[in-house]
């Protein structure tokens, strides 16, 4: 079986990349937006990943049913910047087969 | 004049640990931090998370390896220049460097290392679209002096602790409190909650949530803040002062300036020798400098230290022989006086 799933992700500038990303290197959104550099090194993943900043805060286009909100991504929310109410950290969405298809328009930088 | 050997722009795990490279060589030390504590991140972002690939640590937390640190280079004098971001760099005819801060403190170095991982740490500032206008005018993202604000309206902004802990301390000293959030939750430690929980039903602290200011009023100065509450129609507060306290972030910053070569927010750096920069007597380590391969990992950031202060020394002592010596046979002399050695063998005959 191929462990890639395909995604749409919008970039800072507005462009659209259409990229394939691994499920079985347990990684999450954050970590493949950087894999494919689609934000500038140092604007993304400040805090490596522990809900602990806002710098990969992302608005989920698709109607993906995403694993809910754990407090830490909750509260980090509640005082990031420039908030939808289809913003998600894009570090607390692992990257399973049911991503397949997500599509996600990454949030201004603070 | 602060004078040293080694200046080292950063006190994060990297920038400590350099210290005690550096004492082995009989180099000193001395820090400048834009935080008020020593430790990076690992003090201000994240002190109770655990760290599982520091060598020899199956489990540290970030906190406690600051402290770790700390004692390890304590006999090696380090002196600290915190709460104050380098600013400025100029290089003395004699190859020598000055670097001024941002409060103007100047430093007279040898050799600069800049260990500043993302760069200084700064205040997060809400995109309101005036603010920029009004900065150092009633918003102020940096509480410095409490006392500026005895007897004057204040509006503070944000649901973490620092939001939390400042209401509760200027309750004493303004005028009045209010403290406006996103979320009717707060994120902060249980008793600073409850206090504010006591002080809100006692009248002293005015709690606007869930809610979000929107504009700032005033024409030479803040005036009033507009707000939004639970979607509804914005309305306008009085207040004298706007604090809004959303933490911290890290941007590169003045260093940007100094004429180092920069790639992908990190300076680049000679990673087949010493960490150096483009500009010699500058170096680069830890999380701030960039090279083919490059990982971010605190490890990476002690032996890039290493090297770093071998090529230090070569160049502060070009004509000197050395060679490196283990800690276990040369021992450790500090430069406060204290011998750290492997005791010796005792040789006794039994009879």
């Amino acid at each position: 079986m191929n462990p890639d799933i395909s995604l749409k992700i919008i970039d800072r500038d507005g462009v659209l990349h259409e990229i394939q990303a691994p499920t079985d290197m347990a990684m999450n959104l954050m970590e493949v937006i950087r894999s494919f550099e689609l934000a500038e090194e140092g604007t993304i993943g400040i805090c490596g990943g522990m809900a602990m900043c806002a710098s990969c805060q992302c608005y989920v286009k698709s109607n993906h049913k995403l694993p809910e909100k754990g407090i830490d991504e909750d509260m980090m929310l509640a005082e990031a910047f420039h908030i939808q109410d289809n913003s998600r950290l894009g570090c607390q969405i692992q990257m399973t087969l049911e991503m397949d298809g997500l599509e996600v328009e990454l949030a201004p930088e603070d | 004049m602060i004078t040293t050997d080694i200046l080292i722009i950063g006190a994060g795990p990297t920038g400590l640990f350099t210290v005690f490279e550096a004492g082995l060589l009989k180099l000193r030390c001395h820090l400048i931090d834009a935080l008020p504590q020593a430790g990076g991140q690992c003090s201000e972002i994240y002190p109770k998370k655990p760290i599982y690939d520091i060598p020899a640590y199956p489990e540290i937390l970030a906190g406690d390896l600051t402290d770790k640190l700390m004692e390890q280079i304590k006999q090696f004098e380090p002196g600290f220049t915190l709460g104050e971001r380098a600013e400025t760099i100029d290089k003395q005819e004699d190859g020598t460097f000055i670097v001024t801060t941002n409060k103007g403190t100047e430093h007279h170095a040898k050799i600069v290392a800049i260990a500043g991982g993302l760069g200084s740490f700064e205040p997060r500032k809400p995109p309101i679209p005036n603010i920029a206008n009004f900065e150092e005018k009633g918003v102020e993202y940096i509480i410095r002096d409490p006392e500026f604000y005895r007897n004057k309206k204040i509006v503070i902004s944000g649901g973490g602790d620092s939001a939390l802990d400042w209401s509760i301390f200027l309750t004493d000293i303004a005028a009045s409190v209010t403290l406006i959030h996103r979320r009717n939750e707060f994120r902060g430690a249980l008793d600073s909650v409850d206090k504010v929980q006591e002080l809100k039903d006692a009248g002293k602290i005015i709690m606007i949530t869930p809610a979000e200011v929107k504009g700032i009023i005033g024409i030479e100065k803040v005036e009033g803040v507009s707000v939004i509450q639970n979607g509804g129609e914005e309305f306008t507060i009085e207040t004298d002062h706007f604090i809004p306290l959303f933490g911290l972030s890290p941007k590169l910053g003045p260093i940007a300036n100094w004429g180092l070569e920069i790639e992908k927010n990190a300076i680049k750096v000679n990673n087949g020798l010493d960490y150096q920069t483009n500009i010699p007597g500058i170096y680069a380590i830890g999380d701030v400098n960039t090279y083919p391969g490059k990982l971010k990992l605190i490890l990476c950031g002690f032996h890039e230290a290493t090297l770093m202060c071998q090529s230090a020394y070569k160049r502060i002592f070009p004509n000197k022989k050395y060679v490196l010596k283990y800690t276990t046979v040369g021992g450790v002399d500090g430069f406060d006086g204290t011998r750290k050695e492997a005791p010796k063998a005792v040789v006794k005959k039994i009879q």
